[in-house]
């Protein structure tokens, strides 16, 4: 049981971004992925989420046992994978309440219908352990949303999915310092023995919250050093310079 | 594949008819029926049955008819709708579903009425269908009986409907009577090749404020016609808000003509909701009158399958400090094809006019097309105008983003187009109108996926 990643290679048509990349994330674990802009963090989220602008050439990547890379986009979300987007897109006319709702009816089987008192009765008490005003619930999907509004909306939605494997890239990136706070809380409230997390961050404030069991270095598209909580600190203080010379 | 502006003629799949100048015999009118009528109406009955008879049928090259084609709503093989069952007009008051609250509900079955309702309407209200309201308010019917002619290609349809319409709504509202509950009205037809003309009528006295809402729906999917024509006069500082839900079946040809006319400070709001039919056809004028006034012509289309959707408008400015806004939007699916076809007029006089005209298309299928022709013509100063149209298929982000939440395909899909609509309906302002508005496109999307 667990998120496993095995030399995986993706590219744009023009070059390759991940290069062997591998990784394995169990249930009850916190992993941080530390690494340079551009090194393909965000593209390894989007891979393991099966966006269209990548190509799988070689590896694999299982879900509990499953086969991830042959699974649609949605099928992957629904089998328990969740990503919080670095940058989380905008929905017109589609509100916010309406989307989460379509998500978790879209877990329950065939002709069964979501119950709508317990939906909002959840909803509403996600948002307050948020601190997100009701008013995100009639608004269209993160459309004028501030960008820390977004990141706090990323995170609403992880914990009305409840899901096995969540993936947050740069949730800490516009955030405030009390929203920082807050977010993390409701991260660490969903931390379970059942649950696994990838948090991917450049900086060791986000880790000083939700503290991370492993911390690994991206560089070109690889992990290229793994280490505990301290790995973070070292990096912060002496930047990628030594990951360079590892 | 928006086309900006007409450069090329239409192609033609197949070369039309010769036009139709004498009337097939099955729909000539029965005028011994209006004895009981007043003689005014008789007379332009009559009138507009010879008018019907002498004009052609609009040719390819007519402007109006750009990128459509009057076949489509050919007469051929058509008659009056009949008699109906009693089952029928069971099946029909049954599927009547609408809104929880109104003020009155009429239903027609073939232009008869099967069933009528009013809950509490606020006095001097008056709220009758047609051929009542023929002989009981006569006077107020010759005043404003489809006195705005109809000029955006349906003059041959208008002058049908007139020789033959007895079914609809006619609505008045004296001044200062602000009705809280909505009215609504189901136009059903049932028949193979029936032809129906379901008419409204809304007038609206000073400051008097009313909502009405029109469904027009099949009983089967078959081949049927509707021919409706909707007025609405509103009176100084009156609010009018219209709503034209065509939920025909899919076998079914809508064609709509409807004007508008807005005396000072008045503000009327119509949308055009075209769920259903092979082809259907709105043409909306609206006549900003008075000044001050203020018109927002909507509409909003889902065409799948083959179906066609043809909106003609005209926002007719005709007095200083006027304000029309037109928003109209299609998401189409499959093969579908809509034409819109928008006409901003600033006559000579109407000074610090604003005028906006917007069509959006979002393209959910690489073998749909949308066509937009906006038009502007401005003969006075100080003038605020803005047209403009835009196509575009489904947005990848917004789809994956939907999609990495679990949400199928098809369920992204639907989750967008309808929120690519839903700022057009919310223009409506009233919520359990805009609520059941919503709820019919979630159910022509489940009907769709079935
Ligand atoms: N769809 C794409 N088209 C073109 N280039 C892309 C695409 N996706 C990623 N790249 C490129 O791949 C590299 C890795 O990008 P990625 O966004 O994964 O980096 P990152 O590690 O998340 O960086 P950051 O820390 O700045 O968020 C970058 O050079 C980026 O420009
Ligand atoms: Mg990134």
């Amino acid at each position: 049981m667990s998120l496993l990643i095995q030399d995986l290679h993706a590219c744009i048509p023009d070059r390759e971004i991940l290069k062997g990349f591998s990784l394995e994330v169990k249930p009850g674990e916190v992993h941080a992925i530390m690494g340079p802009n551009g090194s393909g963090k965000s593209t390894l989220s989007k891979v393991l989420c099966g966006h269209e602008d990548y190509e799988v050439t070689s590896g694999s990547v299982t879900l509990d046992g499953e086969d991830l890379l042959a699974m649609d986009v949605d099928a992957r979300s629904r089998a328990g994978l969740f990503l919080a987007f670095q940058y989380p897109f905008e929905i017109p006319g589609v509100s916010n309440a309406n989307f989460i709702r379509a998500a978790l009816q879209a877990r329950l089987p065939k002709g069964e219908e979501l119950d709508a008192v317990g939906y909002y009765k959840k909803l509403y008490r996600r948002m307050d352990e948020l601190e997100m005003s009701r008013s995100f619930t009639a608004r269209s999907v993160n459309e004028g949303f501030s960008g820390g509004e977004k990141k706090r909306n990323e995170i609403l939605q992880l914990m009305m999915l409840e899901p096995k494997y969540s993936i947050l890239d740069e949730t800490d990136s516009g955030l405030d310092i009390d929203a920082l706070k807050v977010v993390s809380q409701g991260v660490n409230a969903m931390r379970s023995p059942e649950r696994g997390f990838l948090v991917i961050t450049h900086y060791q404030r986000l880790l000083d919250y939700i503290k991370p069991d492993i911390v690994h270095v991206m560089v070109e598209g690889r992990l290229i050093r793994s280490g505990g909580p301290e790995l973070a600190l070292e990096l912060e203080a002496k930047g990628y310079e030594l990951t360079h010379a590892a | 594949m928006s086309v900006a502006a007409p450069i090329a003629e239409p192609e033609m799949e197949k070369p039309l008819s010769p036009p139709l100048s004498s009337a097939p015999t099955n729909l000539t009118p029965d005028f011994t029926k209006l004895e009981d009528a007043p003689e005014w109406f008789q007379t332009r009955a009559r009138a507009a049955w010879e008018e019907f008879q002498s004009l052609p049928m609009p040719g390819l090259r007519d402007e109006h008819w750009r990128y459509s084609q009057s076949k489509n709503l050919s007469l051929d093989g058509l008659h009056l709708a009949g008699e109906t069952t009693e089952a029928e007009k069971q099946a029909a008051i049954e599927g009547s579903k609408g809104l929880s609250k109104v003020a009155a509900r009429l239903i027609f079955l073939n232009d008869r009425l099967i069933h009528s309702q009013t809950d509490g309407l606020e006095q001097g209200v008056v709220v009758l269908p047609f051929a009542e309201a023929l002989r009981t308010h006569g006077d107020v019917l010759q005043q404003y009986l489809m006195k705005r002619k109809a000029d955006l290609g349906s003059e041959k349809f208008a002058a049908l409907h007139l020789a033959h319409v007895q079914a609809g709504a006619v609505i008045l509202a004296p001044k200062n009577a602000v009705l809280k509950a909505p009215i609504e009205i189901f136009h059903w037809v049932s028949g193979v090749n029936s032809l129906v003309f379901p008419h409204t009528l809304i007038v609206a006295g000073d400051h008097a404020q009313v909502t009405v809402l029109d469904h027009h729906a099949s009983l089967r999917d078959e081949v049927a016609q509707s021919v409706a024509v909707a007025d609405f006069v509103a009176g100084n500082g009156s609010h009018i808000t219209y709503v034209n839900s065509q939920e025909l079946a899919d076998s079914a040809r809508a064609l709509h003509i409807s004007s508008t006319t807005v005396a000072r400070d008045a503000r009327v709001k119509a949308l055009q909701l075209q769920l259903g039919a092979s082809f259907a056809r709105s043409e909306s004028v609206s006549d900003l009158a008075g000044e001050g006034s203020r018109s927002d012509m909507l509409g909003v289309s889902l065409p799948f399958n083959s179906q066609v959707v043809d909106m003609r408008t005209l926002q007719n400015h005709l007095a200083p400090r006027t304000y029309s806004d037109l928003l109209y939007k299609n998401a189409l699916y499959d093969k579908t094809r809509t034409i819109f076809s928008g006409l901003i007029n600033v006559a000579d006089g109407a000074h610090y006019t604003d005028a906006y005209q917007k069509c959006r298309n979002l393209l959910n299928s690489a073998d749909s097309e949308a066509v937009s022709m906006p038009g502007l013509e401005i003969n006075a100063d100080q003038v605020k105008c803005s047209h403009g149209a835009t196509s575009a298929p489904i947005s990848a982000d917004e789809l994956f983003y939907l999609k990495a939440r679990g949400i199928p395909d098809q369920e992204s899909r639907q989750l967008i187009a309808i929120g690519f609509v839903e700022d057009v309906i919310s223009r409506l302002g009233h919520e359990e109108l805009i609520e059941s508005l919503d709820r019919r496109i979630e159910e022509k999307f489940a009907r769709q996926a079935a």
